[in-house]
């Protein structure tokens, strides 16, 4: 393709990896990884997404300091408040520094429920670095500042993306949901890692019985329904198990899938490339079969790995969600994305405070951004190809 | 062709054997079983029980007995008398409960995958014919979209808008006036008028994948030569088109049959919990939130040897569109 759309670029379609490279040489030196970066920096979309990702990451990390509310504070008489507009212009048309009005409690003239009305001549300007819930950041050093918020003892508390039923900040509950939702994946992809490679490789590997035995388990795991299988086992953990635990044991949960596919590109390779010549050659060498494995064959599918295991990373974290958000994965108090969900179960809720929702958008982008970058991965993992 | 078809049918036996295995397995796995369960519950009742009683219990329920001649017992009431045992969160057999629920899951995972093809071979033909126009560009952005939003976020959203903008309650398979009716022609109208919802939404993520395998495979087999022949012969584009290219391509979207059914149920589970619908999968949720095991065991197991009868279904299907297959040259699936 000697034509390259902007769009083009932005799908990573275009010229070979050979072009951008100036310098020939450069190319025929550099190392396989090398190649694979530079094929995966040509898939604009993929880098956005390992952007974005990156941002979430940290959000999630620094979620103490980045979150203006502690997520578990009920704000009494600011239930359901919606999200707290940020204004630059005040009711006499005079700008000023970002400000939100304070609000108080009134009803509605028609179907007297409970609602928050802006009060024009109460202004609270948005500061940097105030003191608000004390916390511990990262559970070692106790501290009051986060990065933005509203001071003063009775200052109207910001609430950018409203609070819940019981008056919990919404935004503050995302970013440390994201600790939850954002690492469940990563546990569940290193479970995979080491059940994929341990089976595939045994079944690859001693071939037989055991291997026969471990494919048919795969064919028949792979004939379940996931979602179903997932609900029972996770109905099945009980219920007095303490947080930490249940969130492991759900991780486990969601990998019985995972590993499947793993599993086959693993004894797949190793069943090829064991009648490779360079395989041969270090038979001969009098390597041990260990470092065979480990040195010559792992190598050369290890980019294999990495796809199988980014592509399950969404359906784990959309399937944390769906259990936590049916209330058998993760419950209250743990905060994940999906256990916010359940205040969305009723209908009526989400009428009245839409805001609830917030988390689906949240997920929806986690989880695209991930398969753009699954996507470029793919695309880069064999860099020989043009 | 026919020795193909034993053979094939003959692997499947294991398979299905081994499901219930794990089926039994899942079933046992929460602590306490039906028989304390029924205890307790008579004792909040105020019936007293005494030790001969629940060993009654134990003894009727086979619960004496050691975990293979249970698997035997319980897997034995299925085949012969298709009782799936009893459900205490429902109060009633688990058969009763699930069999004319799955009547509509099925109806719903069918139409489904029928809208998923029908939308998606040719959608993924074309944008392969169309490669890097605005057209493809713009297909390709919406499937990854479409793959990332689950059908059940769509349904809480579209139920948001329509109470919200609407004043309507999306949700259920029957408006109230028909709920309890016998069948007519209304009510069978009805039902089409609330079933298009769940269809659609669940038909939206394997849509969108189909789309992108059928992209893929065309564009692999455009670039072959035999194209160029063909084209060389004077053949037109449509002919070309639908001779060769489409019939290598459409190779994996058949085997994908065998994914597409449990990806389905999977979808659908929770689409039909979210519009409350009176299908399969609200059963199940509602039994599995009180530890219910035997109701997801009779889920599981139903749909997991439905998915091993659609794969031989699909495989015999891909051995007549694929004589390499048909003739051994090419292991099929």
């Amino acid at each position: 393709m000697s034509k390259t759309t902007f769009l083009g670029k932005f799908f990573g379609h275009g010229e070979a990896v050979e072009a951008e490279v100036q310098h020939e040489e450069a190319f025929y030196r550099a190392g396989q990884w090398q190649l694979v970066w530079w094929k995966f920096k040509r898939h604009r979309l993929a880098q956005v997404s390992m952007a974005v990702l990156a941002v979430f990451y940290f959000v999630a990390i620094f979620a103490e300091f980045l979150s203006p509310h502690d997520p578990m504070r009920r704000f009494q008489g600011r239930l359901a408040h919606p999200p707290t507009a940020i204004h630059i212009r005040d009711t006499q048309g005079r700008f000023r520094a970002p400000f939100i009005y304070g609000t108080e409690q009134g009803r509605d003239p028609v179907t007297f429920r409970p609602i928050h009305v802006a009060d024009p001549d109460s202004i609270h300007p948005i500061r940097l670095l105030v003191r608000g819930d004390p916390y511990r950041f990262w559970g070692l050093f106790p501290t009051d500042v986060h990065l933005f918020g509203t001071a003063g003892e009775d200052a109207m508390p910001i609430y950018i993306l409203g609070t819940d039923s019981i008056g919990r900040d919404v935004l503050s509950r995302i970013f440390y949901g994201g600790r939850i939702s954002l690492s469940i994946g990563l546990v569940g992809i290193a479970i995979s890692f080491v059940l994929g490679l341990l089976l595939g490789g045994i079944s690859g590997f001693f071939g037989g019985a055991i291997d026969d035995v471990i494919q048919r388990v795969i064919e028949v795991l792979t004939t379940l329904p996931q979602i179903p299988l997932w609900m029972a086992l996770a109905a099945a953990l009980p219920r007095e198990w303490p947080q930490l635990r249940i969130y492991f044991a759900t991780t486990l949960i969601l990998s019985i899938f995972g590993w499947t596919g793993l599993a086959r590109i693993v004894r797949g390779r190793l069943l090829s490339m064991r009648e490779e010549d360079f395989v041969l050659a270090a038979r001969l060498d009098g390597e041990s079969e260990w470092t065979i494995i480990v040195r010559y064959m792992l190598p050369g599918f290890a980019s294999y790995i990495i796809i199988s295991l980014t592509g399950s990373l969404p359906g784990m974290i959309l399937g944390e969600t769906a259990l936590s958000f049916l209330g058998i994965g993760l419950n209250p108090p743990t905060i994940s994305w999906g256990v916010m969900l359940q205040q969305a179960q009723n209908i009526m809720n989400v009428a009245h405070f839409p805001w609830v929702l917030w988390p689906v958008p949240v997920v929806v982008i986690a989880v695209l951004m991930f398969n753009f970058v699954g996507d470029g991965l793919r695309d880069a993992a064999d860099p020989y190809m043009s | 062709m026919l020795a193909y078809i034993i053979r094939r049918i003959l692997r499947a036996f294991p398979q299905i054997i081994l499901i219930s295995i794990l089926t039994f397995i899942i079933i046992q796995l929460p602590p306490g079983d039906l028989v304390t369960q029924q205890i307790l519950n008579l004792q909040a009742s105020g019936v007293e029980v005494s030790q001969q009683h629940a060993e009654m219990l134990m003894r009727q329920y086979g619960l004496d007995r050691p975990m293979h001649e249970r698997y035997l017992l319980w897997i034995g009431n299925i085949v012969t008398r298709f009782d799936f045992g009893y459900s205490y969160a429902w109060q009633k057999p688990v058969a009763e409960v699930i069999m004319d629920r799955m009547g509509y899951t099925f109806a719903i995972a069918l139409l489904s995958a029928i809208l998923t093809w029908v939308v998606a071979i040719p959608v993924g033909i074309f944008v392969a014919v169309k490669q890097y126009s605005i057209t493809d560009y713009f297909v390709t952005f919406m499937t990854f979209i479409g793959m990332a939003v689950p059908g059940f976020f769509l349904a809480m959203v579209i139920m948001y808008v329509a109470l919200t903008r609407f004043g309507i309650r999306v949700g259920g398979l029957f408006s109230p006036e028909y709920m309890v009716q016998p069948w007519s022609w209304g009510k069978f109208l009805d039902l089409l008028s609330n079933l298009w919802l769940p269809v659609v939404l669940l038909g939206i993520g394997g849509t969108a994948g189909t789309i992108r395998t059928m992209r893929a495979m065309m564009l692999d087999e455009l670039r072959k030569l035999y194209v160029t022949v063909a084209r060389a012969k004077g053949l037109s584009e449509t002919q070309i088109l639908v001779r060769y290219p489409v019939r290598v391509a459409i190779n994996p979207i058949i085997s994908g049959l065998m994914w597409l059914l449990p990806w389905l149920f999977s979808g659908g589970l929770l689409v039909e919990i979210v519009l409350n619908l009176p299908t399969a999968g609200p059963a199940l949720y509602s039994a599995l939130l009180a530890q219910d095991m035997h109701m997801a065991g009779a889920y599981i197991l139903i749909v997991g040897a439905l998915t091993i009868v659609s794969a031989i279904f699909s495989d015999i299907l891909l051995a007549v569109s694929d004589p390499r297959i048909r003739f051994g040259a090419v292991e099929g699936a």
